[in-house]
């Protein structure tokens, strides 16, 4: 069997009486989108949080690219290859497009303390952010500040954020929230493409876009995961049905 | 001999901790239910002096002045709130930081323009002049203790004010939630209002007590505030509790420290530098413990839970 | 060219233009008043650094002005008595020197004080920076070897090789060219990879956190340059005063250098100059007009907090604030 590129082990964490994470295990493996799906409450952004680094977990691990990274700060855990998108857009909302892909270039270049060279002349910074626009399909958009961008624009160059960093796996929340249809269909095909690059985790309500391109679908209830399995495995799962499917359907 | 006068410095550090605290308990309640950082706060201290050596003058009375005090420091609260304060609520700290600086400049000259440059006098009131007999035979002054009991009796009225009133439930609620308590139906413009209203009066209260030590002139609520603000910090910004511990600690640090250092340092090095060295490092030593603190715990001793 | 540009072109012009003038006609009062607006521009700039591009509210900045007035004093001081200053070094009356010695101190003081303030943000960063700028306004107080309350004497102005220091116009030269080099450091800066992260870290630490920088190494850093460049300002300004006392290191100061950057308008190249002339020709023409000129200054920066917030630069451009 291959090597998980992300492997949590355990993972608890509780805000006073009530355990936001109990015993959560769960792995991410080269070249799949993995799905983690639940009701509001289930405790999904807590646990996106413990695997970026923003919430300390209280006992479990984080395994990440062969390395523990359970310690590790929010930064340290970008710099290794964790890439992420947020459930609301949080960009440097007065940099244009380009501008904010270009933190991300320089960011995975490590070269952050330069001082006289001005970045938009630096073409070492401007090629890799240009194309990166350019996969998303913001080529356009660049020089737009990003308070200007659509809603959808903005979960794009989110995206586009994470691709310049050479992400080692992607963890999004939500892409598809507040998305027209023809938004989320085309993010369906990008992501559908976006797994070979590498594996995603991917949290969303979006059922449609979920059973379209999940290779496995983990369910979060009340802080734990009540199964895991293939699209099939889910939809027939009875626990799975009388906790979460059946309130939506 | 060396005893008493430890004690004696003891009870000087309560006096300055207990003044610190009616400082820093407006301060921190402005913050914890507005979100308003205040710097004219020092100004609302020097009107209360101001009034109270004012009014005493007038009547020959200290305790119509000390009403005084309360009555007028309550009042520039309320109008400064209603003219200024009240537009800066959802403004960064920045705006809130120079609309309360130029707020200085207008109380310090309008003062001046006033009262002219001269400091005023404020005598003790009668009551409470004279001495009592400490442990160890040296005199303490009777009008200090009396800050040191005034301090504490208002400390525990606004324990009682907030935690048994409905004023304080509404302050309360203001603290973690201020869209429930508009929900609740309560006017919060004016429980803004009478919140701030209420940190002057503390300001002057504690500007009018500390006016017939020292003397009563323009710029002397500003070390007072500086010191309130590490107050406050150190007690985590918001708390209550935090201004008083804090408030009791660094005006306890401060005095002991520029009591106790030249002394210390005598064992060490000549005399004339003993006393040198060891009163800058006195008048840093606060700051010191200030940065010592914030390096464990950056939030202060009691953090407020929902910042 | 944009509308910015050209009126930043005509404050950097007209800022020289009113010194040779008052040199010509022989008024050198002024060349005193144009030194004054460009060494608080300067030390404003060192401050829109940390303030401007990368939000960090100092407080504080009085300290970094004052330890550089104190350098420059304490360096004349001991070049003129000839007693050695500390390991057997002597002091010296040499600007470059003195400069160099003002921005180094003031940066070390920048690093420790910001390596404690940095940990922290908002209100608490506000009030920290200036408690700590009180604890190095106390000391220099009550430190008796260095005139303590009232403050240290620069007997003769300091000297730059080759120029007549003590001609009023040189010496505004000399600080009107170190200005315009700093204004374009800060250019530089906003411009380059630093400035971007610096910026970013301002607008969404999370989002710097999450491509992988710390936005605590970045406003660091950010934070100890703004303290060099404020540092040798203040060298500038004890040299025109030749006199440095603790009144550099009070938080009045610090307000004023807040101030400075509000009237011209935040994180805008030219809005520390801007505001720097305005607080000074307010100052002026105010003080010329009544004694109590505070308290008019007073209504003026409420009113630009309140309605006016874009600053001189904002208003004069026709945006609230620089994108």
């Amino acid at each position: 069997m291959v090597e998980p590129v992300l492997e949590i082990t355990n993972l608890v964490k509780s805000f006073g009486a009530l355990r936001a994470t109990d015993g959560v295990t769960l792995d991410l493996r080269p070249g799949e989108i993995h799905a983690l799906i639940g009701p509001n409450g289930a405790g999904k952004s807590t646990l996106i949080h413990q695997i970026c680094g923003t919430v300390r977990q209280d006992s479990g691990t984080i395994h990440f690219a062969g390395q523990d990274i359970g310690s590790l700060g929010v930064a340290e855990r970008a710099q290794r290859g964790l890439g992420r998108t947020f459930q609301v857009s949080s960009l440097a909302h007065e940099f244009s497009a380009l501008r904010n892909v270009m933190l991300a270039v320089q960011a995975r270049q490590g070269s952050s303390f330069r001082f006289f060279k001005p970045a938009l002349l630096d073409r070492s910074l401007t090629d890799p952010a240009m194309a990166v626009l350019d996969r998303v399909g913001l080529a356009e958009r660049a020089r737009i500040p990003a308070y200007e961008l659509s809603h959808g624009e903005r979960r794009q160059l989110e995206i586009a954020i994470a691709l310049a960093l050479g992400s080692k796996a992607f963890l999004l929340d939500e892409p598809m929230a507040g998305m027209g249809p023809d938004g989320s269909k085309t993010l369906t095909g990008f992501l559908d493409r976006l797994r070979q690059e590498a594996p995603i985790l991917l949290v969303e309500h979006d059922m449609d876009a979920v059973f379209a391109l999940a290779d496995r679908i983990s369910v979060l209830v009340y802080g734990r995961i009540i199964a895991t399995g293939g699209v099939e495995d889910i939809r027939r799962d009875p626990a799975v049905r009388s906790a979460y499917l059946g309130d939506h359907d | 001999m060396t005893f008493a006068l430890a004690l004696e410095q003891l009870l000087n550090g309560l006096q300055l901790g207990v003044m610190l605290f009616l400082m820093a308990a407006g301060l921190t309640l402005i913050f914890g239910v507005m979100g308003l950082i205040n710097l004219a706060h020092g100004s609302l201290y020097m009107v209360g002096a101001f009034a109270c050596a004012t009014v005493a003058a007038w009547t020959g009375s200290f305790w119509l002045g000390l009403i005084a005090s309360l009555a007028c420091a309550a009042a520039a609260g309320a109008i400064v709130e209603l003219l200024v304060i009240r537009r800066l609520y959802d403004r960064d700290h920045l705006d809130q930081v120079l609309a309360t600086f130029a707020l200085i400049l207008i109380f310090s000259e309008g003062t001046r323009w006033m009262f002219g440059s001269f400091p005023l006098y404020l005598d003790i009131p009668p009551l409470l002049q004279g001495a009592v007999a400490l442990p160890g035979g040296t005199q303490y002054p009777l009008y200090r203790l009396a800050i040191i009991a005034a301090g504490a009796v208002v400390a525990f009225a606004l324990y009682l004010l907030i935690s048994r009133t409905r004023l304080g439930i509404r302050i309360r609620a203001g603290e973690s939630d201020r869209e429930m308590i508009g929900a609740l139906g309560v006017d919060i413009r004016t429980l803004y209002t009478v919140v701030f209203a209420l940190g002057a009066a503390l300001a002057g209260f504690a500007g009018a007590m500390v006016g017939a030590l020292q003397s009563v002139q323009v710029g002397m609520g500003e070390p007072v505030l500086i010191l309130a603000f590490v107050v406050i910090v150190i007690g985590g910004i918001g708390s209550i509790k935090g201004a008083l511990l804090g408030a009791l600690l660094v005006g306890v640090i401060d005095t002991m420290g520029r009591f106790l250092l030249p002394k210390v340092f005598v064992l060490f090095v000549p005399p004339s530098q003993a006393g040198m060295i060891g009163g800058a490092l006195a008048s840093m030593l606060i700051y010191i413990v200030m940065a010592l603190i914030l390096a464990v715990k950056p939030r202060g001793l009691f953090p407020p839970a929902h910042a | 060219m944009s509308r910015e540009t050209v009126v930043n072109l005509i404050l950097a012009v007209l800022l020289l233009a009113v010194p040779l003038l008052a040199n010509a006609v022989g008024q050198p009062f002024y060349i005193t008043l144009a030194t004054r607006i460009a060494i608080l521009a300067l030390a404003a700039t060192g401050l829109n650094l940390a303030l401007g591009l990368g939000g960090l509210v100092s407080f504080g900045h009085a300290a970094f002005f004052g330890i550089g007035g104190y350098a420059a004093g304490i360096l004349a001081t001991h070049g003129f008595s000839g007693d050695p200053l500390i390991f057997g070094l002597s002091g010296t009356n040499l600007m470059p020197v003195i400069w160099l010695v003002a921005a180094v101190t003031a940066g070390l003081a920048g690093l420790a004080i910001g390596a404690i303030s940095l940990r922290t943000s908002g209100v608490y960063f506000i009030m920290i920076t200036l408690a700590f700028a009180q604890m190095v306004y106390y000391f220099a107080v009550s430190w008796p070897a260095y005139g303590g309350e009232d403050g240290l004497s620069i007997l003769v102005r300091n000297q730059f090789p080759g120029v007549n220091s003590m001609r009023p116009l040189s010496f505004f030269l000399i600080c009107y060219v170190v200005l315009l080099v700093s204004i374009g450091l800060f250019a530089l800066i906003r411009a380059s990879r630093f400035g971007s992260a610096l910026q970013a870290a301002r607008q969404n630490p999370v989002r710097v956190a999450t491509v992988g920088i710390r936005p605590f190494r970045i406003r660091l850093t950010a934070f100890a340059i703004s303290a060099m460049m404020t540092g040798l300002a203040g060298a500038l300004f004890a040299d025109l005063n030749r006199f440095v006392s603790p009144s550099m290191l009070s938080w009045h100061m610090s307000g004023e250098l807040i101030v400075l950057i509000i009237l011209g308008g935040t994180g805008r190249l030219f809005g520390p100059l801007a505001g720097a002339a305005l607080y000074v020709i307010i100052e002026y023409a105010l003080g010329g007009i009544t004694e109590r000129w505070q308290f008019f200054l007073g209504l003026i920066l409420l009113g630009v907090v309140l309605f006016a917030r874009g600053g001189l630069l904002g208003f004069v451009t026709g945006k609230a604030r620089h994108g």
